[in-house]
């Protein structure tokens, strides 16, 4: 049984489309890479899943329950959570305090959620700024601040919207080696990401959105040989670099 | 660090405990009734500030609708006393735990409003019970509720000739707000009403119901805001509806926790030290003046202290500390160097 199912969702706002019946599923243990242009409809998904939007059309399934009409609060308690891609945190707060309300939701006793905040906090590298107020934090760090929130709640799905974007490209490598050591310990990851060499070398499997249409779905080499893959959205120059790298292999 | 804060804030809180205790053993404040009269207000509208500050500070709802449930606490003990002849104590109790189901009510259609459009919903409920009181004959309308004269003591929770035990009533009520706030701002709840202030939907991305939390923040405040209103008429001996449920009255409630920094536990303290003796001892100086000098002054510090720092005094004193640690880690430096 895989861990999210989303069967045929449809998001429409007024007269515009913004999801057409959209499928796939998240195996658990996988990564799943969700990609495609600007305005494709990626973040309207991703809150169609999440309980922000009720959807027009069609059901998700979280772990063997339908939780399509569920409000934010009620999906995140079952488990799957998510980050926003603008960076939402509680400014006023420590990043500390900002983990340790993530770590509240499994463990009402405070002792137990600051031991719980701070092995998170050491995870996503973030000690040395415990400290610090989340609102005056540069973007990378408070990215990896909004990973360790969610990750502080024990969920069993990580949905992450963009969560390297802006970053620099050691920021970007740091990401990617958490998210493979996470995936290691047996969080489900469903990210939505631009940045395609942080996304293709670790996901198990992409899903190709283009004006709200599902347009591919397969592992990555494959998907990035597909030609209405190629036309929509990785451009010429990235495809030819690895429809050369993969000729090469070949010879 | 956090616990090293949390240390000096404990001490902070029994130093003072122990000094309210022994204010009225002051000679110059057992002589004096008026200063006495002082005090007991500076209490009495710390702990309404603090009731406001569960809602209005920690969970960022500004609501201006809380002398509804300051009132609904005084008409409580006034209707027990006046109407039925009896001691006040059921009528609190029965006042306070209305005034939350009442606040329950009134807030859950308000709480779908955000920021602004929340505080501009609560101000319209303030009118509305106010002119229910004014209107309502079975509370006297807005003739009010006079006092008669009945035996003095803890049971009918009334003295005439003396303001001490009223002090220490007050202290009793101020010590047992403060210290519901200072238990909850250091557990789940007082965490989870911060994240919902600082932003409902991250709050209900990690899986805060923030609805559910706002309306138990909301009950809560009610039911505190309720025993000080009954503490009001009972030292007052009479309640009529301008003198509890009215828009003055609810912005006490709001521009002393501002003023003391809302959302931290010794703001709303700070807030009544600053204006009761501003208050009353204008009202002294100035009596011939005519009425309201005293807030025409709290309305002019109230702007000089938020353009500086819109946290308040709190916020102030927080600036100084941190600008005194910086400045003694700097002063540090060189002689490491040397």
């Amino acid at each position: 049984m895989p861990l999210l199912e989303v069967c045929e969702i449809s998001k429409k706002f007024g007269s515009l489309v913004a999801n057409s019946k959209i499928s796939f599923k998240v195996e658990e243990g996988n990564i799943v890479g969700l990609i495609g242009p600007n305005g494709a409809g990626k973040t309207t998904l991703f809150n169609c899943i999440t309980g922000i939007y009720k959807p027009s059309e069609g059901k998700v399934f979280f772990d063997g329950s339908d939780i399509t009409n569920l409000p934010p609060y009620k999906v995140a308690r079952l488990g799957a959570v998510r980050t926003f891609q603008i960076v939402h945190s509680l400014k006023e707060m420590s990043v500390f305090d900002n983990v340790l309300i993530g770590a509240y939701l499994r463990e009402r006793n405070t002792e137990k959620a600051r031991e719980m905040a701070n092995q998170c906090i050491d995870i996503c590298y973030l000690t040395k700024i415990k400290n610090t107020r989340a609102g005056d934090l540069a973007i990378g760090h408070k990215k990896r601040l909004e990973l360790a929130r969610a990750l502080a709640t024990s969920p069993k799905l990580l949905m992450l919207d963009e969560c390297m974007a802006g970053l620099t490209s050691t920021e970007v490598n740091e990401s990617v080696s958490l998210i493979k050591s996470l995936k290691k310990k047996g969080i489900t990851f469903l990210i939505v990401e631009h940045i395609m060499e942080a996304i293709m070398p670790i996901a198990d499997k992409v899903v190709v959105l283009n004006g709200g249409l599902k347009i591919a779905e397969d592992h990555p080499e494959v998907v990035v040989h597909q030609e209405s893959v190629i036309e929509a959205y990785l451009g010429q120059k990235y495809s030819k670099k690895f429809q050369l790298a993969a000729k090469g292999r070949n010879i | 660090m956090i616990k090293e804060n949390t240390k000096k804030q404990d001490l902070l809180w029994y130093v003072l405990i122990v000094v309210l205790l022994l204010v009225p053993f002051i000679p110059q404040v057992a002589a004096n009734s008026f200063t006495q009269h002082v005090f007991i207000l500076i209490l009495l509208y710390a702990s309404m500030s603090q009731a406001w500050n569960i809602i209005g500070g920690y969970c960022g709802q500004v609501s201006f609708g809380h002398s509804v449930f300051f009132g609904i606490g005084a008409y409580g003990a006034g209707m027990a006393v006046v109407k039925f002849g009896i001691t006040p104590w059921p009528g609190i109790i029965i006042g306070s735990l209305l005034a939350m189901v009442v606040a329950v009510l009134i807030s859950y259609p308000c709480f779908k409003l955000k920021g602004h459009y929340f505080a501009i919903a609560t101000f319209a409920i303030v009118e509305i019970f106010n002119r229910l009181f004014m209107v309502w004959y079975w509370v006297n309308g807005a003739l009010g509720l006079d006092y008669p004269m009945v035996k003095t003591g803890w049971t009918n929770f009334v003295w005439y000739r003396t303001k001490i035990p009223y002090y220490y009533g007050a202290l009793i009520l101020f010590t047992t707000i403060f210290s519901i706030v200072r238990f909850i701002e250091r557990n789940r709840f007082g965490y989870y009403l911060r994240a919902v202030r600082e932003d409902q939907e991250t709050a209900e991305a990690t899986g805060i119901n923030s609805t559910f939390i706002k309306l138990s923040a909301m009950a809560l405040s009610a039911f505190l805001a309720s025993f000080c209103g009954a503490f009001f008429v009972q030292y007052n001996f009479r309640v009529d509806p301008p003198m509890v449920m009215s828009l003055q009255v609810s912005m006490v409630f709001v521009l002393v926790t501002i003023l003391g920094g809302a959302g931290t536990l010794f703001g709303p303290l700070l807030g009544a030290l600053i204006l009761i003796p501003l208050q009353e001892y204008t009202r002294v100086l100035w009596g011939g003046l005519g009425r309201g000098t005293d807030l025409m002054l709290f309305g002019f510090l109230i702007v000089l202290i938020m353009v500086r720092q819109p946290k308040g005094i709190m916020g102030l004193i927080n600036e100084y500390l941190n600008y005194r640690k910086t400045r003694k880690i700097i002063s540090a430096q060189p002689e490491i160097n040397s």
